[in-house]
């Protein structure tokens, strides 16, 4: 923020705010971190690690929502005080969203422990998250230094996740046509690629909202869709 | 939208129209105020919107209140202090020396900071002013006095003491009291000048109230160092600061995402 308050003491709880966000979202990235990685080396401890971990992240939305809305009740904030305050309940809520989809994940590491599927797809979900993880990195450093370009950059480069999931879609697809003895595998493959890049959309939502806190402004004009699964289809060879 | 709807010479001297009602009902041009020879006022122009609510908010002595007290010329009662520019009421300049002063404050009537009862009846508080214009009929002024008390609010709680003291009524009450006595006399413009800051917050819902219900007939233009209220009850809304216009635009707009600096630094409580 630019300038201090008169009132010093609501600075503090603005700062107090900021920070619990700052918090909230490195848990909720080391989670989508750590699921992934349990995904990768099918390695159902850590996956128990994650979604005990969730917990914290659900306790750190509810208390920024409820220290949001004291100071709504309090201080009735104008203008980027306002903002602020309402981007910070959005995100956490995003950051919620985030930490349930890494849960999710991490589930589904435990479901799929006694299945034996191919690596090369595993990486490709891997491949993926990375990016995932790069861009929820990238959106909450810009959070923190309320950097509008790297908002702006990561919002544009959510497609990149889109195009690989639609990808990774037809690839599964495929797979499973090939031996129906991968379907069980490659659906849960399938949920926690859509997990991914559903995270991706939250850091987006956060990109977005940290664009109207900055500028005032809503993040409106039309980005270019890439994720096509949805009107995706791979012909069924019988062979 | 709002630009096709005026014609463009308008446009031109007055590029800032806000809300969905372009038809002003004021046009304050260049004006420039002195109390002496300090310049209070330095060159303001805005349009206000007639049949909705404008407030004036800035910190003392940014002329705000300066502002209100030139739109119904309330200034000619001191020596030594002027007003350069032009004031259209209805597209009539209330700055040239001609116009008839009663009945500019007819037409613009004003309600203060503390209330002013006049140490008379409460029906004679009404009446007085109505008096002072026109000439009614015993039956009609008690239909008129009522009316406005019933605008104001207030005819339910003084309906059975009509005769006593103006001076007898609460605080809030009396407020509401002067805002029927203003509006008795049917002003086009009704000028606020931080009329709840002497009010308890009930009596302050109750003023708020009335100004939502009046402006459906009046132009209003308030006054007022509480910037909830000015988002409560205002259309739009204009930040003055060292006698300078600095923003206007739609309340809405000035109270999330006001675009000057000064602006924003006042509202959020970050003036030094």
């Amino acid at each position: 923020m630019s300038e201090k308050h008169i009132v010093a003491s609501f600075d503090d709880e603005l700062n107090a705010l900021a920070q619990k966000i700052a918090e909230m979202g490195g848990l909720a990235e080391q989670n989508v971190a750590d699921a992934v990685a349990a995904l990768v080396s099918r390695d159902v401890d850590k996956a128990q690690r994650v979604i005990a971990a969730d917990e914290r992240v659900d306790q750190l939305q509810h208390e920024i929502e409820e220290q949001s809305v004291l100071m709504i009740a309090r201080r009735q904030p104008m203008a980027r005080d306002l903002r602020e305050i309402m981007a910070a309940i959005h995100i956490a809520n995003d950051l919620e969203r985030v930490g349930d989809l890494a849960k999710n994940t991490a589930k589904r590491v435990i479901a799929i422990d006694a299945n034996f599927g191919s690596q090369r797809l595993v990486v490709g979900v891997e491949h993926m998250a990375e990016l995932c993880l790069t861009q929820l990195k990238e959106i909450l450093d810009a959070f923190a230094s309320r950097d509008l370009a790297a908002a702006r950059s990561v919002w544009e480069r959510d497609n990149e996740i889109d195009a690989m999931y639609t990808s990774l879609f037809r690839e599964l697809l495929t797979y499973m046509m090939e031996d129906p003895r991968n379907i069980t595998f490659c659906t849960h493959l399938l949920f926690c690629a859509k997990n991914i890049e559903r995270i991706g959309d939250h850091a987006t939502n956060i990109a977005e909202n940290l664009h109207y806190l900055i500028t005032g402004q809503p993040l409106i004009e039309a980005r270019p869709k890439q994720d096509t699964s949805s009107l995706t289809a791979v012909p069924y060879r019988q062979g | 939208m709002n630009d096709v709807a005026m014609p463009a010479m308008m446009a031109a001297a007055h590029p800032k129209v806000v809300g969905d009602n372009p038809a002003a009902k004021l046009e304050i041009k260049d004006l420039r105020f002195f109390y002496g020879e300090t310049m209070s006022l330095k060159g303001v122009s805005l349009n206000l919107a007639e049949r909705k609510v404008t407030a004036f908010i800035g910190p003392s002595g940014c002329g705000k209140s300066t502002l209100l007290r030139v739109l119904n010329r309330m200034y000619d009662l001191y020596p030594h202090q002027r007003a350069e520019g032009e004031v259209l009421l209805d597209g009539e300049n209330i700055l040239t020396p001609g116009v008839d002063l009663n009945l500019l404050r007819a037409r613009v009537g004003m309600v203060f900071q503390k209330p002013t009862p006049f140490p008379m009846t409460i029906y004679d508080n009404i009446a007085f002013g109505i008096q002072l214009y026109e000439r009614v009929s015993r039956g009609e002024m008690n239909d008129r006095v009522e009316a406005a008390l019933t605008r104001a609010a207030l005819w339910g709680e003084v309906k059975d003491k009509l005769n006593a003291s103006g001076l007898s009524l609460s605080g809030g009450q009396q407020q509401r009291l002067c805002i029927a006595r203003t509006i008795a006399v049917k002003p086009e413009v009704v000028l606020l000048d931080e009329p709840c800051s002497a009010l308890d917050p009930i009596s302050t819902s109750k003023i708020e109230e009335l100004i939502d219900e009046l402006k459906a007939e009046y132009t209003i233009v308030i006054v007022t160092h509480n910037m909830q209220q000015a988002a409560r009850v205002s259309d739009s809304t204009a930040f003055m600061y060292l006698g300078e216009l600095i923003e206007f635009d739609d309340t809405d707009k000035i109270f999330t995402a006001p675009t000057d600096r000064r602006t924003q630094d006042y509202i959020t409580g970050r003036f030094g």
